[in-house]
Order: C-alpha cells, then sequence, then structure tokens
C-alpha cells in the first residue's frame, strides 16, 4: 500500500496524518493487509458471502412510536449547539 | 445547431417519504414540523453501540411500491451503509441499499400528447433521510444549525432509466409518479413539506448518435417548476456548449433559483467515493411470499391504468377520465353512480357523458364550495343517478335540475321526491301547455304582431315569456313546438 493510498484513505475519513505518519502507516497497513490476505489462499468456490456472523432473518419492529429524547440530552453530547439546535461550520452547499 | 438537432436524455431520481409514524431503524415519529430535535433517540443520531431495527410498515409500503411499479423483487436482500461526511448524517453513514435494491427493472407508464409510454425504472431502494441543515439569517454567519427531527424518516428511493427524452415527459411522469404514490398510500407526497424530492440528471447526443454525452445531475430541485426550469436551463447550457464544441463535464450541478440558472457543485468537484459494505447491524429480509399475496391483493387499479379504463369502459373524453380519476374517491363515486343510472338509461355513453359533466361540474364545485369530502357529500352516487334519470326521461329540465342539487344536498332527500312535492318535474302535457301559450300570447300583443308582419327576432323574446309563465318547468323542445304552431296560424 502506497502513502497515496493511505492519504486518500485518511482524506475519505477526514484524519490528518504528518508525512512520517503517512511513510509509518503505509508499511503497517501493507502488514496487515498481506496478513489478512492470506485468507485468499482459500478456495471459497460456492460460499456465499457473509455479511453478519449471526444470520437473524426478517427481524422487524412494528411502527410504534416511543418517547424521543429530551432537547437537553440530544445537545449535551454535542461539542458546539445553540438553543435548540446543534451548532456547526457554516455549510455552503 | 439548434437544441433541435440534439436527442435529449434524461433521468430522474425521486425521494419520497413513507406513510409511516415512527423512523425507519428506531421508534422514533417522524411528524412533520415539530420542534428541532424533539425526535431523535440514541439510534437515529448515531450514538454508539445502538441497535437499529427495520420498521415494517415501511418495508411492506416499499414492496408495495415495487409490486405497483411491476419490479422483480429479489428472494433475499439487505442493506448497505454509504459512506460520507456531512454534517446533517450523524452517524457518518447513510443506511441504504445498494447491493440488492428492494425492486428492480420496473416502470411507470406515463401519457404525454404524444401517447402513452413506459419509463424503465432501474431501481427502487429503501433507505433513511438526512436531518436538516439551517443557516442563520443575516451576513457573515459562521455556522449552521442542525435540526435532526428527520434524521432516520423512512426514505425510497425511485431511480428511472434515462428513458425521458423532453420535458413533457418529464413533467408526466412527476406527476403520475406523485398521483400513484399518494393513491396507494404510499407517500403523502408534499413537495412543499419535502416529502417528495427529485434529482435529475440529463446529457445530449447529436441526432442518432449512438454514444451518449457526458450526463450532468442538478440537484436543488424543490418543485415541479424548478425541475422543469433548471432542466430547460441546462439543455440549453449542454448544447451551446457542445455548438461551441467544448466538452461537457461529467459533474453534479445546483439549481439556483434566484438566478434562475445552474452552477458547479465545488464539492463534488472529486469524485465520490462512498465505500459501500454491508450493514453488520441488520440481517436480512427474506421476502415471503405472503407478504407478496397481501400485497397484491389489496393493490387498486393504478390512477392512470383507471384514467385509460374510464376512457375504454365509458367512452370518455381523455379530458374527463383525467379530472374523474384525479382522485380515487372522486373516480369511485363516478362508477357508483354510472352503475346506479344503468338500469334506467339504455345508451351506456350517454349516461356516462351526462354523468361526467354532473360530477366534474355541480358536484366539485358543491363539494369546494362547502368544503366537503365527496365521501360525507349527502348527495349520494344513487341520488345523483336519480336525478340524471330525471333528465335523461324528459321530467326535469337541466335548468330544473341544477336548482335540484342544492335542495338535495340541503334536504338529504331524493329528486324524484323534491320534484314531485315542489312542483318542479316538467311538463311535457301539451294540453297544459298549450293553455299557458295562450296566456303568453294574450298578454303580449305587440310581438305577437311584430313575429306576424316578419320579425321573426322577437320568437326568443316570447319563448323566454313562456317559458317564465311556466316557470321553467315546461319542457322547452314542446314550448318552441307549440308557439310556432300557434303564431304561424
Amino acid at each position: 500500500m502506497d502513502a497515496a493510498t493511505v492519504e486518500y484513505v485518511a482524506r475519505l475519513s477526514r484524519v490528518d496524518l504528518s508525512r512520517q505518519e503517512l511513510e509509518l502507516f503505509s508499511g503497517q497497513l501493507s502488514d496487515i493487509l498481506d496478513y489478512i490476505a492470506q485468507l485468499n489462499t482459500l478456495d471459497t468456490t460456492g460460499v456465499e458471502p457473509l455479511a453478519q456472523a449471526v444470520e437473524v432473518v426478517n427481524a422487524l419492529r412494528e411502527d410504534n412510536p416511543a418517547d424521543s429524547l429530551t432537547v437537553e440530552d440530544a445537545v449535551a453530547n454535542a461539542p458546539e449547539h445553540v438553543g435548540r439546535f446543534y451548532r456547526v461550520p457554516a455549510v455552503l452547499e | 445547431m439548434p437544441v433541435t438537432d440534439y436527442d435529449i436524455v434524461i433521468g430522474l431520481e425521486a425521494h419520497a417519504h413513507l406513510l409511516t409514524r415512527t423512523k425507519m431503524f428506531c421508534s422514533c415519529r417522524t411528524t412533520f414540523g415539530a420542534e428541532a430535535n424533539s425526535q431523535t433517540c440514541p439510534v437515529c443520531i448515531g450514538m454508539p453501540g445502538v441497535l437499529p431495527v427495520i420498521n415494517r410498515k415501511a418495508l411492506m409500503l416499499a414492496l408495495r411500491s415495487a409490486v405497483a411499479f411491476k419490479c422483480e423483487i429479489p428472494a433475499t436482500m439487505r442493506f448497505d451503509r454509504k459512506n460520507y461526511y456531512y454534517p446533517d448524517l450523524p452517524k457518518n453513514y447513510q443506511i441504504s441499499q445498494n447491493y440488492t435494491p428492494l425492486g428492480v427493472k420496473g416502470f411507470v407508464e406515463i401519457e404525454t400528447s404524444k401517447g402513452r409510454k413506459k419509463i424503465g425504472l432501474d431501481n427502487i431502494h429503501l433507505e433513511e433521510d438526512a436531518g436538516k441543515l439551517l443557516h442563520p439569517e443575516g451576513s457573515g454567519a459562521v455556522y449552521s444549525q442542525v435540526d435532526l427531527n428527520r434524521a432516520g424518516t423512512p426514505l425510497l428511493e425511485i431511480v428511472t432509466r434515462p428513458d425521458m427524452s423532453d420535458l413533457d415527459e418529464v413533467e408526466a411522469y412527476m406527476e403520475t409518479l406523485r398521483r400513484t404514490l399518494e393513491a396507494l398510500e404510499i407517500s403523502d407526497c408534499k413537495m412543499q413539506e419535502g416529502s417528495l424530492r427529485f434529482e435529475a440528471s440529463v446529457s445530449l447526443k447529436p441526432l442518432g448518435a449512438a454514444e451518449l454525452g457526458n450526463r450532468v445531475e442538478v440537484k436543488n430541485l424543490n418543485s415541479v417548476r424548478a425541475v422543469l426550469n433548471a432542466l430547460a436551463y441546462e439543455i440549453d447550457r449542454q448544447a451551446a456548449a457542445l455548438d461551441a464544441r467544448e466538452r461537457i463535464d461529467r459533474e453534479t450541478r445546483l439549481w439556483n433559483e434566484e438566478l434562475s440558472r445552474t452552477e458547479r457543485m465545488r464539492s463534488k468537484e472529486e469524485a465520490q467515493d462512498y465505500r459501500y459494505f454491508p450493514e453488520p447491524d441488520l440481517g436480512p429480509i427474506v421476502v415471503l411470499d405472503e407478504w407478496l399475496q397481501e400485497i397484491s391483493a389489496s393493490l387498486q387499479e393504478l390512477p392512470n391504468e383507471r384514467k385509460w379504463r374510464f376512457e375504454d369502459e365509458y367512452a370518455l373524453p381523455s379530458y374527463d377520465a383525467g379530472v374523474l380519476t384525479q382522485k380515487r374517491a372522486i373516480a369511485d363515486y363516478f362508477e357508483a353512480a354510472v352503475a346506479a343510472g344503468r338500469a334506467e338509461v339504455s345508451d351506456p355513453a350517454r349516461l356516462a357523458k351526462v354523468v361526467s359533466n354532473w360530477v366534474m361540474g355541480q358536484v366539485l364545485k358543491e363539494l369546494n364550495d362547502r368544503k366537503v369530502e365527496i365521501t360525507d357529500f349527502p348527495v349520494t352516487p344513487e341520488r345523483l343517478a336519480g336525478l340524471v334519470t330525471l333528465i335523461e326521461s324528459g321530467k326535469i329540465s337541466n335548468t330544473i335540475a341544477q336548482q335540484l342539487l342544492p335542495i338535495m344536498i340541503e334536504t338529504g332527500e331524493d329528486a324524484g321526491r323534491i320534484a314531485e312535492q315542489r312542483g318542479m318535474l316538467q311538463v311535457s302535457d301539451t294540453a297544459e301547455i298549450e293553455k299557458l301559450m295562450d296566456e303568453v300570447l294574450a298578454a303580449n300583443p305587440k310581438p305577437v304582431a311584430d313575429y306576424r308582419s316578419g320579425k321573426k327576432a322577437v320568437f326568443g323574446f316570447l319563448v323566454g315569456q313562456a317559458m317564465r309563465q311556466t316557470k321553467g318547468k315546461a319542457n322547452p323542445q314542446v314550448v318552441a313546438e307549440i308557439l310556432t304552431k300557434k303564431l304561424e296560424n
């Protein structure tokens, strides 16, 4: 995994990495991917991809309302809020 | 080259809020207009460690749309995460269906002045809405406010194939989709409340060229008008660019309502990479046969299908069929009235047209004036059929019928009874009319003399006098005949 790929993934994840970190993580991520890649040596012909370890089928709930959080509780964990609203940097588009 | 030298290729994406009481994956309410951030919980604001659970009603409504639009429905479906960062998306991903959409390959059949056309659907899928960003008024605002009430609202996305080739088709598609989703009670489709929204993509290619041009997506379309205006602008813009041998970039543009133009969306200049993967917190849905059977059994005729049946079955003009099928209850009322009138009126096409005229005219007007729903209208379809039967059998005139309807509404009585009690039945008895005509002629010696000396124009005046004398109850044809006979003698 080259530094450019790590930089791209970091940008998608909104993580700021220094030059040194990019180099360091390129190596580490490559090691991790190589390790996981051993799984590719297994023959998985005819095996469905697995999305969940526990397959619970058709877990549905009825359309009945329940109490929501109070506004105070809802915004309590936000870094910033104004009155009833969460406050975020200005969004133009 | 003028725009007519290009083939226009348009596709639409519609987002519709489903008619549920609660959100897609949690039990918060979805009431529109509630106080900001009063309808949220740890699930829909993306707290760690929470477990989403699928709303059965939302799933059934979405399946209903897939059946209605004749989609292929997969035996097993899953949800996927679509990852992106935006302040209105608290989890930093939207739960959607990317790999196994709930329906594929259906169609919506539309009608324009050029005839009927099937607009293919690429897919229909189920997802959740994001929150709402508000921008405080005033210059130099350095922050935006977020209301997460809408976050997690069940959302149906309907994606067409690029099958539309002019704005008439686009308009017909939007209208047909809205009417259908409303009629099937899948969504209330209130565009002003954002419960139905559209995004468009459009490309141009020289007439007959095989290869499609680069498509441009247009967003920020808040009304049907905005969609049509934005597309008209974008078609002209692309044609001018192609004429000048410029390249059309594949990009996303925003409709600027104020300036009536589309503008490049800066935040989308870099290709989006949503890194879709299966949602690990939700198990698969295995679509049960009994669900589909129940949906098919309860699915009524689609509004357009009903309109076309009205044209065929009742020989109604396209306009009438369109007005009558605008609302399901109105169409039901019309059909019930025609059915009730069948025994008495022999010409079925005539019966249908007369009933149609009454429903489209007086009935809709009275409903509107009195602010009543047709299901609560005191004049039942059977009573309206009774009124029409009286007209068709010549027992009352149209003028009298117009007077009768309000009385029927006030009293709840049937037309025949009121007409009889109030002496409104039409007089076709020649002897009685002859007697009345003699009185009219005697009372108007000058016009009579004028007529006989060749001023035939006074005939209308004399008929008017005669009708007044009979208080509108005389059969006008019989009146005219008798009057002519008496004057010519």
